[in-house]
Order: structure tokens, then sequence, then C-alpha cells
């Protein structure tokens, strides 16, 4: 993958393939340990511990194991080869953690990428799913939560005529969703990270 | 700087032009977004197809993903199923040829067979 955006959009596939309504993405910045950190949460299906054991492994990855598909192991090595972390929980019928950080100078460390695009893609296809993105470095927090953003679509009524019924994934939303979350990101990492000014 | 307040104007906007909207028969785009269908540039893909889709104002057209579609190393791949329920396969796909298939196929009702799984595989 090219980035960490093209990362979490192949994760979070998974999430929504294992049938999710909530998507928890937390994406941080230690700047004392010089880790960027990435936590990808969801309610979905889960695995059981056999399942786990294999499913980092690319090479277990075969036609069996593909509706969890090589992400995984993607990630991981992205993680390791910049000698960040990686680790995955997952629990039958609760859900399943994605964790993994990177040394933010680390020569092989992988830009951030367009997570707007990310999102808007995600939200696109799933506008039911509830997504939540917090970014989080020394110089704030920036939230985006998808079921505030729902409320506000459908005004102070709540909606309750049918009228005033917006979905998430009108074009005209979903435009402005892409711009919202790259400026609230670049806020929080523009000079953290090299590739975004700040 | 953008904010929430914005979005109420969006929303102002939205459904004035919302009542218009008819989802009976429509048609559906599937963008492949299993591992090598993101790789391979399937996100670039989708936003195209929304974009055109809205370019145009088709009210009748939804975007959505999948996983794998099972031909990795034509992906990216699109399916275009139509209100009847026929399937058509496009493969390599990019944003350009994303654009046509708005115009030509969703537009014009013309498949663009030389892009089709088919022409492909050939
Ligand atoms: S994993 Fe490539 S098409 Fe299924």
């Amino acid at each position: 993958m090219r980035d960490l955006s093209l990362h979490i959009l192949d994760i979070v596939q998974n999430s929504l393939k294992a049938n999710s309504t909530i998507v928890k993405l937390h994406i941080f910045e230690k700047a004392e340990c010089n880790k960027l950190g990435l936590i990808i949460e969801d309610n979905g299906i889960g695995m059981d511990s056999d399942f786990l054991k294999k499913v980092d492994d690319p090479f277990t990855t075969t036609r069996t194991t593909r509706k969890i598909g090589l992400g995984i192991p993607m990630l991981k090595e992205s993680a390791l080869k910049c000698e960040g972390e990686f680790n995955i929980c997952s629990e039958k019928n609760i859900g399943t953690k994605v964790f993994a950080t990177f040394s933010i100078d680390h020569i092989d460390r992988l830009p951030i990428g367009d997570v707007g695009s990310t999102m808007t893609a995600l939200i696109t296809a799933s506008p039911d799913t509830h997504f939540i993105l917090l970014a989080e470095s020394v110089k704030g927090t920036f939230i985006l939560d998808t079921e505030e953003i729902k409320k506000t679509l459908n005004g102070e009524d709540g909606g309750s005529e049918m009228q005033n019924l917006i979905s998430i994934n009108e074009f005209a939303v979903i435009q402005w969703l892409k711009e919202y979350i790259n400026e609230g990101l670049k806020n929080i990492f523009g000079g953290v990270l090299n590739e975004i000014d700040s | 700087m953008k904010s929430i307040a914005e979005l109420e104007e969006i929303r102002k906007k939205t459904l004035e032009k919302i009542s218009l909207r008819t989802n009976a028969d429509g048609i559906r785009v599937v963008v492949g977004m299993a591992t090598c269908g993101i790789a391979a540039g399937a996100r670039p893909v989708m936003n195209a197809f929304v974009e055109e889709i809205n370019k145009r104002s088709l009210n009748n057209v939804s975007v959505s993903m999948t996983g794998c579609i099972g031909v990795c190393k034509l992906e990216p791949v699109v399916e275009v199923i139509d209100k009847d329920g026929n399937k058509t396969t496009y493969v390599k796909m990019t944003a350009e040829k994303a654009a046509r298939v708005v115009v030509e196929h969703i537009v014009n009702g013309q498949v663009c067979l030389d892009l089709t799984i088919g022409a492909v595989e050939k």
C-alpha cells in the first residue's frame, strides 16, 4: 500500500464485511517516542483464536481465509519495517481491534495519505455504519462522528418529517466531509508529520 | 476554516433538490475494494463514479463497494447492475474509464464492451 489511508480503507473494509455497525478509527501521534499510531476498532463478528493466530501471517492467507485477505499482514509489514509495532485482538461476536504504530522519522514510514477520501469512500458505500474518526497530537484533537453529522443533517426535529431527511452520502455532504476531515487532520498533524505542512 | 455551520447551508440547499428524487428502479455501481483492488487504485475509481453521477444529476444510481470479486489481476473491477439485475463487469478501471461508463452505459444505455471482462479475457 502506498500510504496509511489506503491501509485504513482496506482494514475497515474487513470490518464492514464482518457486519460491524460501529467502526472507530484513532490516529495519534506521540511526540515523546517519535511514534504515529493507528487503532481500528469495530463491533463486527470477530474471529476465533485459531483464526486470529493465522491471520497476520501472509502465508496462511489462502483461498479459505480470503475473506480476511492480505490486508492485515500488509499493514503489519508496513508497521514493522519502520520499527513500529503491530497487534490485533478479536473476540467472536464482540469485535476486532487492530493496532499499529510507525516510527515517524523512519525512512520507510508510509505517509498518512488522503484520509478524507478514505472516509468518504467508506461513508458513501456504507452510510448506515457509525464511523468515528479521532485524531490526536500535541496540537490538539479532531473528532468526526457520523452520528453527529446525521443529526445536523436531519435538522432540529431529528428528521421526523420524511421531507427533512438528507442522507449522509448526498454528494454535497460527502464533498464537504472530505474537506472538513482533511482540514481537521492538517490542523492536528501539520508540522508534526513531515509530509504535512502546518 | 470549515465548520459544522456550513452543513446547515448544505442541508438547506440539498433539501430543495431532494424532493425530485426517485429511488425506484435504480442502477447499482459496485466497486471491488478487496486489498488488491485498493492497491490497484479502486478508491479514485469509486470517487470518479460518485463525482460523474453527481455532475449529471443522476438520481437513481447508487455507488457501493464489495470485497473480493475474484480477479486480482484485472483490478480495479466495477460491476454495474441495472434495474433488472443484469450485471456488467468492467475491469482494469481508471477514473477516466469511469467517466465513460457513466455517460455511455448509465446515461445512454450503451455498454462499453471494450472495457468489460469479456473483452479483456479474450
Ligand atoms: S483478492 Fe483480489 S480479487 Fe479477490
